[in-house]
């Protein structure tokens, strides 16, 4: 099985240590990994600013760097579901089925010409790839803390990765279900089980004070029930709590979840 | 005058709404607690997610023949004896109430459940006109003495502390100052607002339901307030928007089950009221509302927005409306439906509020006729920023990350050590403030990047 390796930009430079995990953890499961060099980002804090008709430039390059893969894996919700709904390509209906798409003419204003709709049914996020693809029963992993799991939305809703509270339907969780497989990890609840964290891309520069306020209020859940850590599948929503914990001076830590699955 | 009068956008309001942090924690903390309750009454209803299903289905036909069941509804409200209207925009529906008030000469008007009316500036209007308007609703009444919009289309005072409501009613009602207690302050609306139902012969409501078959209409209330206006006066008006119609009588079983227990958790309003004809003597009118939503309708991108039933679940459970307040939306209909509503009446005034979420999904979940919100957010985006709304800082911004970011070589050279990061990512787009590190810490570049380690470690 041969896996091309997607490390979102934020991970290349701020946090390797998350890249190195995802890598090590694959390879230890047994699957060919390759990264390719050239790869930047998925275009999405263009697209999701209201710019996605500029992000063909980043749309072509991820297409020629991961064409010809068995699967496509990164460790980052957020960016999988950007490639899954708006790396289309023309006219490819089932595509855009797929990915719950509107069938209309694409809103980012252009459609990519080809190769879109192969990777968007190849790119998978981690924990998803761990579960759906790879069926993990067992880990070799230990991380004997206390942890708080953050529930990343465009992972939780985008991808469901996990029930969300606000429908009516029995609860599943594939972040909590390979966290229980990391000895002794103890996992610590929440008053609000899935609510966002404030981060949202440019949202978290341009509505600052809302999105501080809601960083703040997210980390003080996890902190009141006692997290050590607090993990999640999207490095983003981490960077983000992490400022806030930082800036408070808490003991309190983040850990992206490859790291927690990583740990021996 | 009307916060939404003085327009900034919502970033800049919900960062003035922050500055009281106590408060902002309250207004989270009582619209959550309204979340849970929606979650509860959801919870035991075992076919709420096919109801939701039901009600999502029984709206696109609605939309998809709304010509034909408009005409079928005119043609049995008329059959009943009701005088219907038709309204282009805001300006024609504020002109035909008026000119119903100047037949039956009369300067005074009782008025209950109408968010319509609020979008249409009915108020505004009919005050310029020496027209005296009571909203008869406790929320709406508190705001409207307050002199202010309503910052919720369900809970329209939600923002207020009992407190607050106190002393508006001291200062207007003459009630003791320093008395906060709910019971006794909604004792003396009561009194206030009987005096009003008893002398005022015209009383304006909305419409929650249309039924196409039988040409009635349904207005939902706790208070009851639109069944003592509308019985006690000789003229009853009510406004509605034209995609406020259901097919048959049948499909209300579907949609009022969904309302309530989306909008506050109870079953069902204390008052679903059906009206039908108008009882001898009197005269019943409704004005049916364009406003834009045609044009809505042409969009197939936006035009599932038009099945909602203004029930505010979204609002509710919105993380950035909890943390921000309506006002900061600036329009009659705020919060995430608000969003993708309002920029289809002015797409300028409006160009932020599409931004105003961080896309988390969780309004599209509670929705009970399944509108895709969060989807719909992000395609406003694109259309506002193709149309050339956006900010001339951002646009430069963006077009300089793009540029890095579709060539692998000069991303590598800028990445080095993240430097070029910390000046360009989106989350220092605006450095010149660098809105990140005010409350936050920025992340510590690390020594090398991955890309750097994968060339040394797995390529030598």
């Amino acid at each position: 099985m041969r896996v091309g390796l997607f490390i979102p930009c934020y991970i290349d430079q701020f946090y390797p240590q998350v890249g190195v995990a995802t890598l090590q953890l694959l390879e230890k499961l047994g699957c060919e990994v390759v990264y390719p060099p050239d790869q930047t980002c998925c275009g999405q804090p263009m697209a999701n600013s209201g710019f996605g008709h500029l992000t063909h430039g980043c749309n072509d390059l991820f297409i020629k760097n991961f064409s010809g893969f068995d699967y496509i894996v990164a460790p980052s919700g957020s960016c999988v579901l950007h490639i899954k709904e708006h790396l289309h390509g023309e006219g490819d209906a089932s595509a855009k089925q797929a990915a719950g798409g509107a069938g209309s003419k694409h809103p980012d204003g252009g459609e990519h010409p080809d190769g879109g709709a192969d990777i968007a049914g190849k790119i998978f996020e981690l924990v998803e790839f761990l579960t759906d693809i790879l069926k993990i029963e067992r880990l070799d992993a230990a991380f004997p803390h206390k942890v708080g799991l953050h529930q990343s939305c465009h992972g939780q809703r985008g991808l469901h990765l996990a029930q969300m509270s606000e429908l009516m339907a029995p609860p599943f969780s594939k972040p909590e279900r390979l966290l229980s497989m990391v000895k002794g990890l103890e996992l610590t609840g929440l008053d609000r089980l899935d609510e966002c964290c404030g981060f949202g891309g440019t949202f978290c520069v341009t509505e600052e004070a809302v999105s501080v306020k809601m960083g703040k209020d997210r980390v003080a859940d996890h902190i009141k029930h006692g997290a050590e850590f607090i993990t999640a599948c999207d490095m983003s929503c981490l960077m983000h709590m992490e400022g806030i914990l930082r800036r408070h001076k808490s003991t309190a830590r983040v850990k992206h979840i490859a790291e927690i699955l990583n740990s021996q | 005058m009307r916060p939404h009068n003085n327009h900034t956008d919502h970033a800049a309001l919900a960062a003035i709404f922050n500055r009281d942090e106590p408060r902002v924690d309250w207004h989270d903390q009582t619209l959550w607690w309204v979340r849970r309750k929606r979650d509860v009454a959801a919870s035991k209803v075992p076919e709420w997610e096919q109801l939701r299903e039901a009600a999502s289905r029984i709206k696109d036909n609605v939309l998809s023949h709304l010509s034909g069941y408009l005409a079928q509804f005119e043609e049995a409200a008329m059959r009943n004896g009701v005088k219907v209207h038709w309204a282009a925009d805001a300006a024609e529906h504020n002109a035909i109430v008026y000119s119903i008030l100047q037949r039956h000469r009369v300067d005074r008007m009782v008025k209950s459940k109408s968010m319509l009316t609020e979008e249409c500036g009915l108020n505004e209007f009919l005050h310029e006109k020496g027209i005296d308007v009571v909203d008869t609703d406790l929320g709406e009444r508190v705001v409207q003495l307050a002199g202010e919009p309503p910052s919720h289309i369900v809970l329209p005072c939600i923002h207020k502390k009992k407190e607050e409501i106190g002393e508006i009613f001291h200062e207007h009602l003459g009630t003791p100052s320093g008395n906060a207690d709910p019971k006794f302050l909604t004792h003396a609306a009561r009194l206030h607002l009987r005096e009003k139902f008893l002398t005022r012969r015209v009383a304006l409501t909305g419409i929650n339901f249309a039924v196409a078959e039988t040409g009635e209409f349904v207005v939902c209330t706790n208070e009851g307030n639109a069944d003592m206006g509308a019985h006690l006066a000789d003229v009853h008006i009510a406004c509605m928007g034209i995609e406020k119609l259901v097919p048959e009588r049948r499909h209300l079983g579907v949609f009022l089950r969904l309302l309530t227990r989306s909008a506050t958790g109870q079953p069902i309003t204390t008052y679903s009221s059906h009206f039908r004809r108008p009882r001898p003597g009197q005269e019943m009118h409704v004005v049916l509302v364009d406003n834009g939503r045609s044009v809505h309708l042409g969009r197939p991108d936006f035009r599932n927005s038009l099945k909602c039933i203004r029930c505010a679940a979204c609002f509710n459970t919105c993380p950035v409306y909890r943390r921000s307040g309506g006002h900061s939306y600036h329009t009659a209909v705020g919060g995430p439906i608000g969003s993708i509503l309002s920029p289809n009446f002015d797409r300028e005034k409006n160009a932020d509020l599409p931004f105003a979420s961080t896309l988390c999904g969780s309004c599209s979940n509670v929705c009970p006729v399944k509108i895709d919100i969060h989807q719909q957010l992000y395609k406003w985006r694109q259309v506002i920023v193709r149309e050339g709304y956006a900010p001339v800082v951002k646009k430069a911004a963006m077009q300089t990350m793009n540029w890095v970011l579709s060539n692998p070589g000069l991303y590598h050279a800028a990445g080095k050590t993240g430097r070029w990061f910390l000046l360009h990512v989106p989350f220092a787009v605006n450095n010149g403030l660098n809105a990140w590190y005010r409350q936050r810490e920025m992340p510590e570049p690390p020594k090398q990047s991955f890309g750097e380690w994968y060339k040394k470690n797995k390529h030598e």
